[in-house]
């Protein structure tokens, strides 16, 4: 097991600027700044909406709204559901704007009164499992939070748990020596679960903090990976270390496949919370929506971009206002 | 794959089977059906309408051809539709006149592309070729090492150089003309399709390496986005087809049929795995008859030659025709299966599974129960399972860490499966003489088959 701490002048480059608004500070990207000129829209659907009066086609023309944000139709149906009652109570006019401005309250009142900060143990040293399945970005998120928690002054283990795909550990190891944490690695091949293990005992030898857990991509389907799976956070679990989240990373671009996926890692390693990725792109991630909706998981994190500050916390306000983005 | 979608249409179909005429309103319920299926299938939206809107107008027109009831026309038009969309005809590689071929692939991080590229370098390598892998990818950290390392995983060299991306991909193209490789597979960054920076830099990219093929390289999984992101890159490159990653999950995969759509290029290619042997040319028709619960034997036939033991699948074979398929059999097919890879992959290609039987199969975890059960049978309780008496069943169970219930489960369900195999002519009637039972009707056959 090789266990290089890396200091963070190396002298090496950082990585190319990740694509982003160059205004924006960087503690705190804004989410919706960012998103708002990827937003080409439904030209024609929201025409209609801005027509005048308030009908059938309006509802019509939201309900395409949103299934093309990847929302789906079931969580579609409840939303529009309640933006009706609404209207007809008179909660809301029957204007346009006052109905994406509905829209959006209604999505937004969804997500009230949850607790999205991150969890950490009572002892440290607190274990964060990133999963997922193939491509969703978990590697570069743990890249991201090691950035940030370093950044914060915590001392961060970060554990190459994809011991599958080639050159991943390489990949990891240039973000933890970006940011000066230590990287505890293993053979190609070798058991994730002894990489996280010994990334577990090698913290709390060492008095360090927080271990992020990175974990080979694995589509749910796969019956033996999802056991591997299990195992990981099972010893993750094990003293002296305590998993305090299990964070499932989600591709804005995926369709309603992402429900599957979310119920079926939910049921394999207990997943805490939500990170979406991949939002600077023309991709909405409606998705989440539905997940949330089905699930009650909180989202927890967004993904906009490749670089080290491109990771904010979720905005419910900023995600609605992207995601309805008129 | 496809599978849920073929669920959806088995459901609606077996609905309008029983009908003699299909009245207006059957129909507009049918596409109701057809519109929620291929939305929750990730379709896009307008594609999903006009589709829709294309098969009302063409059932309607439709004369009602004797042969077939009403039922089996609207499955016939929804077939030759999607069909029509995925490309009809598969796309044949071929090769440019003056050495190297180049493909060039492209999309969203995350996509598959590096993965893709090897898989690409190994289909080109079986087919006679002599291709050169070129890392481009200079963005991700690491991307050139792993490109590197699946590389001598399906014997191609790799070349990369720590320039820029324009850079590599033309001296890429050099080399290989300097050490005759005839294929060049360049593998870039993934990319924002509105990051204009970076798209014109693959734009960039192609100008100087002029490929024969660049393919959108897009993940099965992907939702309504992947026609915004197929019309940028098209907009920026063109773009000559897309090669589907990551089918061996259960994403529907509707993201295929809407790019093949709008952009009006076929699907290339598939993957299928995480080996770099999963990876094939996209069938069209037989895609498409995927959808609609036809299966998709031919491929299934094909992977069979190519992994199986043949002497041993022929005697099973002969054995099912005259009538005998033993629980040893059974086994033996299991086992056989196992090598052809993941079971999802081909379970979804088997036509006319029952929906129950599909799902429970694709569980690899009930396949090893199975197996074990099986083997802690005796020769003549897999021959003859009516002996299993309460005892036998006991000592079964304990023999293979199951229970009596799961026992009798397999028992059952193999009845059920023979049933099938004899009600679908496969398999003889179990009778003394041996007589064929004539193949029943009611199975649903495109006339273009």
């Amino acid at each position: 097991m090789r266990v290089r701490r890396h200091r963070p002048d190396d002298g090496r480059a950082p990585a190319a600027p990740a694509p982003g608004d160059a205004s924006a500070s960087p503690s705190r990207p804004v989410l919706a700044g960012r998103l708002g000129r990827n937003r080409p829209g439904l030209a024609g659907g929201l025409a209609r909406l801005f027509a005048g009066k308030v009908d059938e086609t309006t509802f019509e023309a939201l309900e395409d709204l949103l299934v093309a944000a990847d929302v789906g139709l079931a969580s579609t149906g409840r939303i529009l559901a309640a933006l009706r009652d609404a209207v007809r109570t008179g909660a809301v006019a029957p204007t346009p704007e006052a109905l994406v401005a509905g829209l959006r309250a209604e999505i937004v009142a969804g997500f009230a009164g949850e607790d999205r900060s991150l969890q950490r143990a009572a002892a440290p040293p607190s274990v964060w499992l990133l999963v997922g399945v193939n491509g969703v970005g978990k590697t570069t998120t743990v890249g991201k939070l090691a950035a940030r928690e370093s950044a914060d002054g915590r001392r961060v283990v970060v554990a190459a748990g994809d011991t599958f795909r080639a050159a991943a550990g390489d990949q990891l190891a240039s973000w933890a020596e970006r940011c000066g944490a230590t990287l505890v690695r293993g053979a190609y091949g070798a058991d994730p679960s002894s990489v996280v293990f010994d990334a577990v005992e090698h913290a709390a030898a060492r008095g360090a903090d927080l271990v992020l857990a990175d974990s080979a991509g694995r589509l749910h389907t796969k019956t033996n990976l999802m056991d591997e799976l299990r195992k990981v956070r099972r010893v993750a679990d094990r003293p002296p270390g305590r998993v305090s989240e299990v964070l499932l990373v989600i591709d804005a671009t995926t369709g309603q496949n992402g429900l599957a996926q979310a119920r079926e890692f939910t049921n394999t390693v207990g997943v805490t919370g939500i990170v979406l990725t991949k939002l600077d792109g023309t991709a909405k991630g409606g998705i989440v929506l539905a997940i949330h909706d089905e699930l009650g998981l909180p989202i927890k994190l967004v993904g906009i971009g490749e670089g080290p500050d491109d990771l904010v916390a979720f905005d419910p306000d900023d995600f609605a206002a992207a995601l309805t983005g008129v | 794959m496809f599978e849920s979608l073929t669920d959806r249409f088995d459901e609606i179909f077996t609905r309008l089977r029983g009908r003699g005429r299909l009245s207006e309103a059957d129909l507009s319920a049918a596409l109701r059906e057809i519109r929620v299926a291929l939305l929750e299938g990730d379709v896009n939206l307008e594609v999903v309408r006009e589709l829709v809107e294309s098969i009302r107008a063409r059932a309607s027109l439709a004369e009602l051809d004797k042969s077939f009831t009403p039922a089996q026309q609207v499955i016939k038009i929804v077939n030759e539709e999607l069909t029509a969309i995925l490309g009809g005809e598969p796309l044949r590689i071929t090769y440019a006149p003056k050495p190297p071929t180049v493909v060039l692939l492209v999309g969203l991080q995350g996509s598959g592309k590096t993965s893709a590229a090897a898989k690409l370098a190994r289909w080109f390598v079986e087919q006679g070729r002599h291709p050169l892998l070129v890392a481009a990818d200079l963005q991700r950290p690491a991307a050139v090492e792993q490109l590197r390392v699946l590389g001598r995983q399906v014997g191609a060299a790799v070349f990369s150089e720590p320039t820029d991306p324009v850079s590599v991909a033309r001296r890429g193209v050099a080399e290989a003309i300097r050490v005759g490789r005839d294929v060049v597979v360049i593998d870039t960054a993934g990319r924002v399709s509105v990051d204009t920076g970076l798209m014109d830099e693959v734009a960039a990219v192609a100008r100087a390496t002029s490929p024969r093929y660049t393919f959108l390289v897009l993940d099965a999984m992907t939702g309504q986005d992947a026609v915004a992101t197929a019309v940028a890159f098209h907009g920026a490159l063109p773009l000559d087809g897309a090669i589907l990653t990551k089918l061996d999950g259960d994403a529907r995969g509707g993201a295929a049929l809407s790019v093949a759509k709008v952009v009006g290029r076929p699907i290339a290619f598939v993957s299928t795995g995480e080996r770099p042997a999963d990876f094939e040319t996209f069938r069209p028709d037989r895609m498409a008859g995927r959808n609609l619960g036809m299966g998709d034997v031919l491929s299934l036939v094909e992977r069979a030659e190519q992994s199986l033991d043949g002497d041993a699948t022929g005697r099973t074979m002969e054995r099912i025709r005259r009538g005998r398929f033993t629980l040893e059999d059974f086994h033996e097919q299991l086992q056989q299966m196992k090598r052809l890879g993941p079971l999802s992959g081909i379970v979804g290609m088997l036509p006319g599974l029952p929906k129950e039987m599909r799902n429970a199969a694709v569980d690899e975890g009930s396949i090893t129960r199975i197996e074990a059960v099986i083997r802690s049978m005796t020769p003549g309780e897999r021959n003859d399972p009516a002996i299993i008496n309460g005892s036998r069943r006991t000592r079964i169970a304990t023999g293979s860490g199951t229970r009596p219930a799961d026992v009798n489960d397999l028992v059952n369900r193999f009845k059920e499966m023979q049933k099938l195999m004899r009600s679908s002519g496969m398999m003889a009637q179990a009778h003394p003489g041996g007589r064929r039972q004539k193949r029943k009707g009611g199975r649903v056959t495109p006339a273009s088959r």
